[in-house]
């Protein structure tokens, strides 16, 4: 969940006082030594070390082990499946936060207000609820008459749900801080309104689009929760990574289940490291 | 025609996917009128899994707003080497799957792993108890406070603070009577994202709890338990006391939002 602290990653804080109070780069104040030991030791006491340990036991038993244990025919399945429908879900949410963001910014109509709150609900909404939700809605038991659950298309659709907030929350802002006058300008050039789309908006929004999407994608490899009741966790079939790690959990197969995680951390550090990369050509072209 | 046709597809997707079932599990869940939601939320179970979703929750709150004050004070008033590292560290844990975040406590908390072994010979169990699930809590919960406090304290300067110690403040009068009032509506809501995301966690803290009812079972996993239990009142009534809490997140956000 979480809402704008967690859509726009932070740049990093500019230095004390304006530079003012400028000091050799490795002598640091006995103030600042306690209180970065004391950050770092709770940041690696929490985060860093246990990640480490995982990383560290999926190659226990040497690389062979790490290897048949992502590709037993359950865990491939599982991870294939998780890779795809995420990269399924990115794409939908490029095209439909897009839209979202496009109505909630240029549209005008009553309850407007009521509706971009809404756009939240889902980093606020616990993500066992949310599976329950869509369950009950598009369930063996729905009104509507549409069952997905067990299939694949049911996990799909508690992706979509957990991830609507990325790409609407990303490029909202930047449409709202675009210049009207350049699209005035390409009109009374003789623009269409999709050349003026095509060619002035769009150029404007592709970054951040496509860093609300690459952050659909990693929440979508890792999510958990909204899939489990959802999916029915039917291996091969359904379920997810983030499942099939819970699974050898419970099998006591920690080896097997470190070594998936290795994996999911892995894309999820090279889509951030994509992220990072997309956010600096953005505000170097921006 | 666009435009319509635009906002036509925004609504409906929006009305499928987040309204229609969210409404339909309130209306569900009050179906039969109020008296079976207060039977269901006031059995034994459900309170018992109240008090440890709160217990957890407000244990992992006071660390991270702890460490989320005193780090975003560091990273934004004070210089040091490896800044930008231990800055894009603070993001890591919104990228880790939950369930690999119970695994990584475990492989070091566990009673079988080095530490938690230690730890378990001094009579302190970490994994499978509180201690634990506010461990997971923590983890997933860590980016919001400092997150949300780091952007107010560098628009906020340091010129107060350092009038302030001319005229003879002492640091942590400087950090009472100056910073603090004014990063006081950037801390409240980290600290309301922060509690929201604690008390809607699942699954981190599904793998350390060890899942035992009565035991370690909060209202997230409450609400699955139930669930495959065929309790259906009992979970839809819980679901929607969770969703209440989300709604009443969203509105609090809403209000102390930073503007800008």
């Amino acid at each position: 969940m979480t809402t704008d602290v967690a859509v726009r990653p932070a740049p990093p804080p500019g230095p004390p006082g304006g530079g003012a109070r400028a000091r050799s780069r490795f002598s640091v104040p006995g103030g600042t030594a306690l209180g970065l030991g004391s950050s770092v030791l709770y940041l690696s006491l929490i985060v860093l070390i246990p990640l480490a340990v995982v990383a560290w036991r999926s190659l226990d038993e040497g690389p062979g082990y790490f290897w048949r244990a992502v590709t037993t025919p359950d865990a491939w399945a599982a991870l294939t499946l998780t890779i795809g429908a995420s990269a399924l879900v990115a794409v939908f949410n490029l095209v439909m936060g897009t839209i979202i963001a496009w109505v909630l910014v240029r549209d005008r109509f009553p309850g407007k207000a009521v509706v971009d709150t809404l756009i939240d609900l889902p980093f606020a909404l616990p993500t066992i609820v949310a599976g329950l939700v869509l369950l009950a809605l598009y369930g063996p038991e729905s009104p509507l008459g549409i069952n997905l659950a067990y299939s694949r298309a049911g996990v799909v659709l508690a992706l979509l749900f957990v991830t609507l907030p990325f790409v609407v929350r990303t490029v909202q802002p930047v449409l709202l801080e675009l210049d009207k006058e350049m699209e005035q300008a390409a009109a009374s050039l003789g623009a269409s309104p999709f050349q003026t789309f095509r060619r002035v908006i769009l150029p404007n929004l592709v970054p951040a689009m496509l860093s609300g999407t690459a952050l659909a994608f990693t929440r979508s490899i890792a999510e958990f929760g909204s899939t489990v009741l959802i999916s029915g966790n039917l291996p091969f079939k359904t379920q997810v990574a983030a499942v099939n790690i819970f699974s050898q959990i419970e099998g006591d197969n920690t080896t097997g289940a470190a070594a998936i995680s290795t994996v999911l951390l892995v894309v999820a550090l090279v889509a951030l490291v994509s992220l990072d990369f997309l956010q600096r050509w953005g505000s170097r072209r921006g | 025609m666009a435009k319509y046709g635009l906002r036509t597809i925004a609504i409906a997707y929006l009305f499928f996917l987040l309204v229609l079932p969210v409404g339909l599990i309130i209306w569900r869940t009050f179906g039969d009128g109020l008296q079976p939601v207060v039977d269901a939320l006031s059995s034994p179970s459900a309170v018992h899994a109240f008090q440890v979703t709160l217990t957890v929750a407000l244990w992992a709150v006071a660390a991270n707003t702890v460490f989320g004050i005193g780090t975003a004070v560091l990273l934004v008033r004070h210089s040091f080497p490896g800044k930008r590292l231990l800055n894009a560290l603070i993001d890591l844990p919104m990228a880790v799957s939950p369930v690999v975040v119970g695994l990584a406590l475990i492989l070091v908390y566990g009673k079988f792993a080095p530490v938690g072994g230690l730890l378990e010979s001094w009579g302190i169990q970490i994994i499978f108890s509180t201690p634990g699930m506010v461990l997971a809590t923590v983890f997933v919960a860590l980016p919001l406070v400092v997150r949300a406090v780091v952007p107010v304290l560098e628009e906020l300067g340091d010129e107060q603070e350092q009038a302030a110690h001319t005229l003879g403040a002492s640091r942590l009068q400087a950090f009472l009577r100056i910073t603090l009032p004014g990063i006081r509506w950037a801390l409240a809501y980290g600290i309301v994202l922060c509690l929201a995301r604690s008390l809607g966690e699942y699954g981190a803290v599904a793998v350390v709890s060890g899942r035992l009812v009565d035991q370690t079972q909060t209202l997230t996993l409450f609400v699955e338990e139930r669930f495959q239990n065929f309790d259906q009142p009992a979970a839809f009534a819980a679901a929607t006391a969770l969703a209440l809490i989300a709604v009443i997140t969203l509105l609090l956000t809403k209000l102390l939002r930073p503007k800008g």
